[in-house]
Formats: C-alpha cells, sequence, structure tokens
C-alpha cells in the first residue's frame, strides 16, 4: 500500500502531459475546422496557419482550445475519448460483435496462449537439454541469442507467408510468433535455475548415490522454480506482442492488431488508442495473474516467508 | 578390547593439477580408524584434511594409495550406504519441510513409506528436533539447521558419520551445546565419526583421536590418542589432562607450520 502514492503521482504526470499536449497537437486541425464552421480564426487562411507555430496559434485562438479536446478525428486523442471509445466497445457492444475489443482481445489472447504455452515449453525442453548435454550447451544457447537479435516486425510476414503457402492458417502462425518472442526468456530463466543448485548440494546426491534422474526431479527442477516464474512473466508479455505483432502484416481482420491497423488505415485514430490500451491492460492482467500464481506457489512450497 | 578396523589409508597421495601447477592436497597419508572411534582432524587450511574426508566418502579419487572404508572401495562404500555426509552449511532444500530434508536420502534409497516415516521420527527425536517435522528450514535457527541435517545424514542407518566442519558457522555457545549433544549421540549410536574442526577445543573435547595436519603438501604430523573418558561433561574442559592433550595439539600444530 506504501506505493500507492508514488504510483498514482508517475499516473498523474502522465495524464498532465498527455492532457497539456493535446492542444497544439490538434490546434491546425482544430483551426481547420473552425473555419469551415463560420467561426473566426486568425489568421484566417490555412496556409497562412501553416506558418504559425502550434503554440502560438493556441495563443491567438483561445476561444478554440476546448474544441482540440473533442475532434472526431484529432492527431492526439485526449484521455476522456480514449476512454469512451474503450468504455463503449468493452462494454457496449455485444462479445460477439466486430466492433467488440472483448471480441478482438480474445482473438488475440487465444494466440496469445498458445504461442506461450509452446514458448515455455520449447524454453523448458531446450534448458534442460543445454544444462545436461554438452553437445546442446555449446551449440543452442548463440542460436537462441541470434533468434532474438532479428525484429520481430521483418521477420513476422515472412513466417506468416510460408506457413500460409504449406496451409498453415488461422491461430497458428500468430501463436509460433508469439512462441518465437517468449521461449527465449525461459530458456535463459531456466538454465540459470536448473544449474542453480551448488557444489555441495550435487555432493550431497553423490553420497546418496542418486541417479541424474533423482538429481533432476529432487533438485534441480524444484531449486529452479524461482527462475521459471520471473521468465514467464517475462514471457506472457512477449508472446501477447508477438501476437499482435503478427497481426499488423497480414491484414488481419480480428485482434488488438487489426484493430490498431483499421485505426489507422480509416484515420480513426481513437480506435488506435483505445486498442492500444486494451492490449497493454491486458498484458498487466497476464503479469499480475503470473505475480500472483507465483507467490501462491512459491509459499505454499516453502520457499518465501509468509 | 580390539575394534575391528573401518577405515585404513596408505600412502595416500592425491595432487589437484592447477593452473599454477600442482597441488599436494595430500601426501603420503596412513591412517587407521577403528569401529566406534570418533576422529578428528585439526589443521589450518589447505592442510588436506577436507580433502582426506571426501576421499573417505568417494567424492575425491586419490592420485596413488590405498584407502578402504570397511574393508571396501569408498566407491563400493557409497553403493553399500556405509557413510552419512554432513556439511559445513546444513544445505537443506528450501521447498522441503524439516521432515520432507530428511526423508530426501531414504526416497533416494527407496525405502517404503512407513519405514521412512518411522526413521523421520526416530532421528528427529535423536536430535532434539521432534516436533519441528512440519516447519520449513527457514523457521529454524542456524543450529536447528545443522542438527536436521544431522539428522539427514543418521536417517538411513550409515556406521560412519562424516562431519566436515558442520559447527564451522555457528557461535560459540550454541556449538558448545551441539557439541555435548554429538557426544551423547555418539555413546548411543555407537558410530564411527570423522570430523574436520580447525578448534582445538572442539577436537580436543570430542575426540578419541586427534589427527594433526599441516599444509603444503597435506601430511599427518601427529596422531593423539586421547585419554580422557568416554563421559565427557563440558567442564572437563577445565581439567589438567584436557590442557595437556590441548597442547600437544597446538604443538603438532606449530611444528607443522614450521617447517614449511
Amino acid at each position: 500500500m506504501k506505493s500507492v502514492l508514488p504510483v498514482l503521482t508517475v499516473v498523474g504526470v502522465i495524464m498532465l502531459v498527455w492532457v497539456v499536449s493535446v492542444v497544439p497537437m490538434n490546434m491546425h486541425l482544430t483551426a481547420d475546422q473552425a473555419q469551415r464552421d463560420g467561426l473566426a480564426v486568425t489568421p484566417d487562411t490555412p496556409a497562412a496557419r501553416q506558418n504559425v507555430s502550434s503554440v502560438a496559434l493556441a495563443l491567438k485562438n483561445t476561444h478554440l482550445i476546448g474544441a482540440t479536446y473533442g475532434l472526431e478525428r484529432p492527431r492526439l486523442p485526449s484521455p476522456h475519448q480514449v476512454g469512451a471509445e474503450l468504455w463503449d466497445t468493452v462494454f457496449d457492444k455485444k462479445i460477439t460483435s466486430r466492433r467488440s475489443l472483448v471480441y478482438h482481445g480474445w482473438v488475440t489472447l487465444s494466440a496469445t496462449l498458445l504461442g506461450f504455452a509452446i514458448g515455455t515449453g520449447l524454453g523448458i525442453l531446450l534448458a534442460v537439454g543445454i544444462v545436461y548435454n554438452k553437445a546442446m550447451d555449446m551449440s543452442v544457447m548463440p542460436w537462441a541469442i541470434a533468434s532474438q537479435t532479428i525484429p520481430i516486425l521483418a521477420l513476422a510476414p515472412m513466417i506468416i507467408v510460408m506457413l500460409g503457402a504449406i496451409g498453415v492458417q488461422g491461430i497458428l502462425p500468430k501463436a509460433i510468433i508469439s512462441a518465437y518472442l517468449s521461449f527465449f526468456p525461459v530458456v535463459v530463466g531456466m538454465v540459470k535455475g536448473l544449474r542453480s543448485p551448488d557444489g555441495m548440494q550435487l555432493d550431497l546426491l553423490r553420497t546418496y548415490n542418486a541417479s541424474g534422474a533423482q538429481g533432476f526431479w529432487k533438485l534441480r527442477l524444484p531449486a529452479s522454480v524461482p527462475y521459471l516464474f520471473a521468465s514467464l512473466k517475462i514471457g506472457i508479455s512477449a508472446s501477447l506482442v508477438g501476437a499482435i505483432v503478427a497481426e499488423l502484416p497480414t491484414g488481419a481482420r480480428a485482434g488488438f492488431g487489426a484493430r490498431m491497423l483499421v485505426g489507422d488505415q480509416y484515420g480513426q485514430p481513437i480506435v488506435t488508442w483505445a486498442a492500444l490500451f486494451a492490449a497493454a491492460i491486458t498484458a498487466a492482467a497476464l503479469v499480475g495473474l503470473f505475480s500472483l500464481l507465483e507467490r501462491l506457489t512459491l509459499r505454499r512450497m516453502g520457499m518465501v516467508q509468509a | 578390547m580390539s575394534q575391528p578396523t573401518t577405515i585404513h589409508a596408505q600412502r595416500l597421495n592425491l595432487t589437484f593439477e592447477t593452473n599454477d601447477g600442482p597441488v599436494h592436497a595430500l601426501q603420503d597419508v596412513n591412517l587407521e580408524i577403528k569401529k566406534g572411534d570418533f576422529v578428528s582432524f585439526i589443521g589450518p587450511s589447505g592442510c588436506g584434511k577436507t580433502t582426506f574426508l571426501r576421499c573417505m566418502a568417494g567424492l575425491e579419487t586419490p592420485t596413488s594409495g590405498e584407502i578402504t572404508v570397511n574393508g571396501m572401495t569408498p566407491e563400493e562404500a557409497r553403493r553399500a550406504r556405509a557413510y552419512g555426509y554432513v556439511f559445513q552449511a546444513a544445505g537443506l532444500y528450501p521447498w522441503r519441510t524439516i521432515g520432507g530434508n530428511i526423508r530426501l536420502p531414504l526416497e533416494i534409497m527407496g525405502f517404503d513409506k512407513a519405514d521412512q516415516a518411522e526413521r523421520v521420527k526416530r532421528v528427529l527425536e535423536l536430535v532434539d528436533l521432534a516436533g519441528f517435522e512440519k516447519k520449513f528450514p527457514w523457521q529454524l535457527s542456524g543450529g536447528m539447521q545443522q542438527r536436521a541435517s544431522i539428522a539427514r545424514a543418521l536417517a538411513f542407518d550409515a556406521d560412519i558419520l562424516l562431519m566436515d566442519e558442520p559447527f564451522g558457522a555457528l557461535d560459540e555457545i550454541v556449538r558448545d551445546h551441539l557439541n555435548e549433544q554429538l557426544l551423547q549421540l555418539w555413546a548411543r549410536t555407537e558410530k564411527t565419526i570423522g570430523f574436520v574442526t580447525h578448534s582445538i577445543p572442539e577436537a580436543v573435547y570430542l575426540s578419541t583421536k586427534i589427527v594433526v595436519m599441516s599444509p603444503r603438501p597435506g601430511r599427518i604430523t601427529d596422531v593423539i590418542e586421547s585419554p580422557l573418558p568416554k563421559d565427557r561433561p563440558l567442564d572437563i574442559r577445565d581439567t589438567p589432562e584436557f590442557i595437556e592433550i590441548a597442547h600437544r595439539v597446538r604443538d603438532g600444530l606449530r611444528a607443522g607450520h614450521a617447517d614449511v
């Protein structure tokens, strides 16, 4: 609870910057609109206004400042416009409607979760291989790191086109891009976690003449659980980004990515912004969910002091 | 009374190859430990006392020479569950309860469930931790954790207990208490104990046999058979006999140091 004030302060500052920025960002558009509506504007031609800075224009036309917050197609939507759009598309539309963000959210979320499951599974398998196999230890990690240096934005369309060519469509290509982004933190975290038992703990198992499998199930795997959760929290948000990115270049018709694209292409920034916020809220909720799971699991395992 | 030999080391050498050249961790070590002995290994760091203990446990392989445990090689002895090993840190698994930690070797060795439960109860009583079975390690003090780790080493009835500075990280008061308890435990269980320490009073108080070692190369400089009675209250440390043995240990350590 001690963090409430600092968090609210940061949110407040961000909102303030946002609210203040709306005026200069939208001033020229507002002036043009006002003139078409027959209001007095100084300077009175669009060409003349081009030579005046946004701030100066606002100071010369103080009666128009209020209108910058209510444009239908603003350059920068105001917070209340984004909020109203979010409310409308989340709560007031039927969830089966193409205008419902819940519908689009589920499309993206399902690909995210599938991709996350694939990525996590793959990541754990690779980590076990790296820890137990010398050849994999030497060979896999450099490739895993290299895979993350390629911009996913460049890779995503290629993956989707190639998978499409062999008949793989729908949720799977998106899930694969999600998995591509989420396996990496799991590999890194699990390798560190599986290697976290020290020499003394390994020696102890040797004195019991324990088998390799017993060492894995009784020592290495439980010891890696805290590391796994740290990775899962990074992995789930990377998965969501992957699913959205996968929707962007392909003209997907549903999903947060599709919503952002629609807003962009049809000049409806409010739609884009609402989709952005919905995606951010979804990511925060997912990470929050995993934090909760982490706390419950570690407490149950006795690894945190309750 | 002549007890059978438990551990027999003959002309034991162990050399570690390091970047700075070979390190003679053990040189020409000869030692015989009888069943039921309490043997302390004392010496400055680098004298090979821990290395020797690890050789007995089969955790290190000697470069040359011979060592047998109960007449077997250390590897065979390990497979026969001849010894329990206690490390300097308790090393309890934080995700297992105290009972779960003591069950660990029993699970690995395949004891059945009922037997496990019975043994856990028995060794917890032996180290005075009855009632702590369901607690997690972080809920116990350092001394209690170390006692739990001793219980873990006792659970599968090995007749040798190897202890590598088990109380080194504990404060003096806790240490005295644990030393007293360890002697009682030894008297009750009649185990053979190998005990590494760098505390002279601890070595003299506990042992029937004190092995003084010196470094570079690691070797035995003196073996002292203690004349103290088996039954030792803490205030035996103020008797002339005790002080005399302590003196001899100190001389041995100093001699080992002088000819470096």
